[in-house]
């Protein structure tokens, strides 16, 4: 599998030096022209005595690769079936010795969760800290101006490089709110209604549909965002004679609003099923009418799996990328008018990091240190939620 | 025990309360109506904005399985392609073919003659026509010096002004056809010269700059070795790990800490997965960019929490009477697990895989992050081949500003969709077959 | 007699349902035993049940009177609570269930269209089986009712409501103290005497009670069937129950219920000294159940 990397890096290895300095995608090119030589198809461009050596290292590094895969293979096979042999006697328990083997692979795998967190962890924060290295932490906690472009040159004009979080954390805050107050009461009422109210036959079919809602990727509601619900809500602020940038805080935070709608439902749904069906029949032979059951006892009684849930939409809401990267724009405006245009720190994170970069400018490490900020967030809010519904399971279990 | 007051307000309540229920019963009904209509409501505009996506989306993009074609006659002119007469491959791959196109287009159009204009003409056709010609050529030399009537792609621009996107009623200046143009392809049209038919190059090629040569089949391969990577890791770890906390783990502070750390992973943003692939894959390890295999294991840290979360369920399903029944027999645990309680889980298992894996396919802002956004225009053929992503396709022509990719946007958003439908409905019908009441 | 069909139009016939209680009710459907009694507070009459196309009830017939306790006893499945919970339309939340024949309150019948469900369930409380205090303090479970019905105007009235509802469930003693802990801190038997103070508070004239001592330890029962004598002076009390002890213990009346017919009803010192039919005594006397 990595056979040809390998071969390719020796064979660009032995390129004549100037060549070797050729920019990435040159040498790609150039690289691309020498397999093609090798394996006799076309090239473009005319062949040069360098191109030719090269073509003719390659296929002398082939043949070298296939004759050490064979030497490799034989004298694994041969490795093995010694020590097979050797192990094989009277008092040998096969079975402990592979069960030990199996299970040193399940240990090893249940802790690649682990160890994916203190991946995160360390490469977020070893990066963020070199960042607050460059910037200091205050600045970027409470600063007010958000112009990540570092000048190339030094006499560039707008070439500050400030980097004051705060209209991230404010655009991020705002469409989070839109969209939680899109999310929070349709997806809370839709799965009182199917749970409580709707008909058998509704329900089967109403549920389904609006889980696909959830499983309609996220690049897809962005382009719906961009395509569909941006040009609507500028139109009808025209309509109504207000002033609505392209691309609104207003539309980002609906769409997500509408992504979330179902998470936020098929968890309230799972509370609300698990109160158990004796509150309902105290209530109801009370003489207590559906709404009143609901509003009154039911809804109380899954208070704190549905807040959780909530803050689990919220978590959602903060770390989405794709519907604002497209639908929020990269303005960095500190601003609370829902039709004016936001950025949020996933669409930096985003807008810093695509394209070639170096690891090393306050530009690219910035992103690094939104991504610290981003994860700290959505993991208090988990911690939270999660720890709040797993104390509610088992109040009822 | 009971006292005076009680006597007082119980003895009198039957009959007072009951005229008091009565009394608020209009205005309770009243409460509970709105209640209900509030919970219809929020049913409704949820399918609502279902509806309008699906519906804006297919109505955007079902034109893009159809495109233009215009039929040109063309001289293969020996004196243009072939001057030396040799025939060799070089020489013909090498010729102007580009050239034929326009020869072919002015002599059907004699009457323009200005430079501007005959720019305009030649806009009518896609830059396309040229390989097109070239590949015949390459693979019947015989075709040269003869004339043939051949079907070219059309412009996009033809093909938004066919498909009735392009307002001919708009001041010439606002549209991207103007009206010598249009007249062109209405007289191309009376002659019987523009068909529609099933685009195949949507298909088949790679991206283009070009919307009517560029394609899905880079981005859907890239997908598909991305998955590929991402099923082979993320199946065996996840059901590995599963196993290990469902059944063998002591209860201890430690498997505790992985749990809560399973569930928390499960909720990161997916774009903090890309942040450390970059740094990691890419950064530590120098891993290369934009290619599926560093995709493939982002997307398998991604999807582990969701895979390992079902299989720990389906376990959970699978009743201690089996678990006992064998080790009863004398099976060590490990062999209760795999001979009787994995089979068991397994249906339950493939399940949430199949959903993790949707979720992977779907997913484009960690494949942001790891450069697998670049505009590539080979169709990758294998994992560590630079490539995009079906999703992050979508992402790339949604910022072309032709109104052409738009549509083919919507159609490459209908073929993800397309694809994640079927996953989830097989892994419902997993479950159905599968599913068992112990 | 008048049949009132009410909530399917086809009178089904006991032979057509396919279930093991039609071969008792063809040869067997007489109850033993005077089932009207004198100015009664409900009349059962022709009452079936069904749940899809299995038949829980058959025709059964049942006066019950004013403040008389009356004990409902039979083997488990026998069709006792389904028979209380049509009482009070509780069966309306179960979708797949219908009910037959006419079941009045004071000459009203409440499976009447006009009937509302809401005022009935207020006339006509229930206590469960498991205690189910609302998650939240005791002043708001009992307060519930009064609440949601609009019985009072005032929180002094509302106070005066508790205070007392809790007094005649011998509660209040031992919660006055802590009226805004939640409800469900206490232990099984107040949280029971709990959920009937909630259902006093209503002021209801019937109060159905679906074995409520089932999950309690001796203590608490004993409290329970103490209180339940005391309340009987005023309201009529239905209880279904599993203890015959405890049928002899509380009631005045006691109905045998047997595969969903109810087999014999009479004074429940007849009953269980002198029981007229064969099934009845093998009941009583412990050869099944």
């Amino acid at each position: 599998m990595f056979e040809p990397a390998i071969i390719t890096h020796l064979v660009i290895a032995e390129l004549p030096g100037a060549l070797r300095e050729l920019p990435s995608d040159q040498l790609n090119l150039l690289v691309n022209n020498i397999k093609n030589l090798v394996f006799g198809n076309i090239v473009s461009g005319e062949i040069n005595p360098a191109m030719q050596d090269a073509a003719d290292h390659y296929q002398h590094l082939h043949t070298i690769s296939r004759a050490a895969q064979t030497v490799v293979a034989l004298s694994l096979a041969i490795l093995c079936t010694l020590l097979a042999w050797r192990s094989i006697h009277k008092e040998q328990r096969a079975r402990n010795s592979v069960e030990r083997i199996i299970m040193l692979f399940l240990i090893a795998s249940s802790s690649i969760a682990v160890f994916t967190t203190i991946g995160i962890i360390l490469s977020v924060l070893f990066e963020a800290i070199r960042f607050f290295q460059a910037v200091p932490l205050t600045d970027f906690m409470f600063g007010l101006k958000w112009s990540p472009q570092m000048a190339i040159r030094e006499d560039q004009v707008g070439s500050s490089g400030a980097f004051g979080a705060v209209p991230l954390f404010a655009g991020t805050m705002l469409i989070s709110f839109i969209a939680m107050l899109v999310a929070a009461p349709i997806g809370l009422m839709s799965a009182i209604y199917l749970s409580e109210y709707a008909s058998k036959r509704v329900r089967n079919i109403a549920k389904p549909l609006l889980e696909i809602l959830a499983g309609v990727p996220t690049v897809v509601y962005g382009f719906f965002a961009a395509l569909v619900v941006a040009p609507l809500i500028r139109d009808s602020g025209t309509l109504l004679g207000l002033d609505v940038a392209s691309e609104s805080a207003l539309t980002a935070g609906l769409v997500m609003g509408v992504m979330i709608i179902p998470f936020i439902s098929s968890l309230s749904d799972d509370v609300i099923n698990a109160v158990p069906q004796a509150m309902r029949d105290g209530s109801y032979g009370l003489g207590a009418t559906r709404s009143e059951t609901i509003r009154l006892v039911i809804i109380p009684a899954a208070l704190p799996g549905i807040v959780s849930g909530m803050l689990l939409g919220i978590s959602r809401a903060i770390g989405e990328t794709m519907i604002v990267v497209m639908a929020a724009g990269l303005s960095a405006n500190l601003s609370a008018n829902p039709l004016q245009a936001v950025t949020t720190v996933t669409v930096q994170i985003v807008t810093l990091l695509v394209g070639d970069q170096e690891f090393d400018s306050p530009k690219t490490l910035a992103a690094f240190a939104l991504g610290l900020m981003l994860f700290i967030t959505t993991l208090i809010l988990n911690v939270i939620a999660l720890h709040v519904v797993r104390k509610y399971r088992e109040q009822y279990e | 025990m009971s006292n005076k007051i009680d006597n007082e307000v119980l003895s009198a309540s039957p009959n007072k309360s009951m005229q008091r229920v009565q009394a608020s019963l209009a205005r309770r009904y009243a409460k509970e109506r709105r209640f209900r209509r509030m919970g219809i409501s929020a049913v409704i505009t949820g399918l609502l904005f279902l509806s309008l996506l699906f519906g804006s989306i297919i109505s955007n993009g079902y034109t893009a399985f159809w495109q233009t074609y215009i039929q040109i006659e063309v001289h293969f002119d020996a004196e243009m392609l072939d001057p030396q007469g040799q025939r060799s491959p070089e020489a013909l791959s090498a010729a102007n073919y580009g050239g034929l196109v326009k020869r072919s287009l002015r002599q059907m159009f004699p009457q323009v003659k200005k430079r501007s204009d005959k720019r305009k003409l030649y806009h009518l056709v896609s830059s396309g026509a040229a390989f097109q010609l070239r590949e015949m050529v390459m693979n019947n030399p015989q075709l040269i010096g003869s004339t043939a009537l051949i079907w070219v792609a059309a412009d996009d621009d033809v093909d938004m002004l066919m498909k009735g996107h392009i307002n001919r009623h708009k001041p010439e200046a606002d549209r991207r056809m103007k009206d010598q143009q249009i007249s062109w392809v209405d007289e191309l049209l009376q002659q019987g010269r523009i068909e529609q038919r099933f685009n195949t190059t949507f298909f088949t090629a790679g991206d283009s700059r070009e919307p009517e040569l560029a394609g899905i089949r880079g981005a859907v391969m890239g997908s598909i070795f991305t998955l590929l990577i991402t099923l082979a890791l993320s199946l065996p770890i996840g059901v590995a790990a599963a196993l290990y906390l469902e059944e063998f783990a002591p209860t201890n502070r430690l498997t505790d800490l992985i749990e809560v750390n399973i569930n928390n992973l499960a909720a990161v943003p997916s774009i903090v997965f890309g942040l450390l692939g970059l740094a990691v894959f890419i950064g530590f390890f120098g891993m290369p960019r934009s290619v599926p295999i560093v995709g493939g294991l982002v997307l398998t840290l991604m999807t582990l929490p969701t895979i390992i979360i079902a299989s720990r369920a389906a376990l959970k399903s699978v009743p201690p009477s089996i678990r006992e029944a064998a080790l009863g027999i004398g099976a060590s645990r490990m062999q209760t697990v795999f001979h009787h309680v994995l089979p068991q889980a397994l249906p339950g298992m493939l399940t949430g895989t199949i959903i993790g894996m949707a979720q992977a396919l779907g997913e484009t802002a960690p494949l942001l992050m790891i450069g697998m956004v670049a505009f590539i225009v080979d169709i990758p053929g294998n994992v560590m081949d630079p490539s995009t992503a079906l999703p992050v396709q979508i992402y790339l022509w949604a910022d072309s500003p032709e109104r052409a990719f738009a549509e083919r946007t919507s159609a490459a958003i209908m073929v993800l969709l397309a694809f994640l439908i079927t996953m989830n409905t097989l892994a419902v019908l997993l479950r159905k077959k599968f599913e068992r009441r112990w | 007699m008048q049949t009132n069909t009410l909530y399917n139009s086809s009178a089904t016939q006991p032979d057509n349902c396919i279930n093991i209680q039609s071969s008792i009710a063809s040869d067997d459907c007489h109850t033993v035993g005077n089932t009207s009694v004198k100015n009664p507070r409900m009349n059962c009459r022709n009452v079936d049940v069904f749940y899809a196309d299995k038949q829980a009830i058959n025709q059964v017939t049942l006066d019950i009177g004013r403040n008389e306790v009356i004990a409902m006893i039979g083997p488990s499945g026998c069709g006792k609570s389904t028979f209380l919970r049509c009482l009070n339309r509780m069966n309306d939340t179960i979708d797949s269930c219908r009910i037959s024949g006419e079941i009045l309150l004071d000459g009203q019948n409440i499976y009447d269209k006009r009937q509302d469900v809401v005022p009935l369930r207020a006339q006509v409380g229930m206590v469960f089986q498991k205690p189910n205090p609302f998650p939240k303090s005791i002043y708001e479970n009992v307060a519930y009712g009064p609440r949601i019905h609009g019985l009072t105007s005032t929180k002094s009235d509302l106070d005066i409501i508790v205070e007392s509802s809790l007094n005649r469930a011998g509660l209040w003693d031992e919660v006055k103290d802590r009226l805004n802990q939640p409800g469900t801190g206490l232990s099984g038997g107040q949280q029971q005497r709990l959920c009937i103070a909630r259902t006093i508070a209503v002021g209801p004239e019937v109060i159905l009670m679906d074995e409520p001592c089932s999950a309690l330890d001796p203590i608490a029962t004993a409290k329970i069937e103490e209180l339940i004598d005391e309340l009987h002076e005023e309201y009529t009390i239905v209880i279904v129950t599993h203890s015959m002890q405890q049928a002899a213990r509380v009631s005045q009346r006691t109905a045998y219920f047997h595969l969903g017919n109810l087999i014999e009803v009479g004074e429940t010192n007849q009953i269980f000294s002198n029981p007229r039919h064969k099934l009845t005594e093998d009941y009583i006397t412990g050869r099944f159940g």
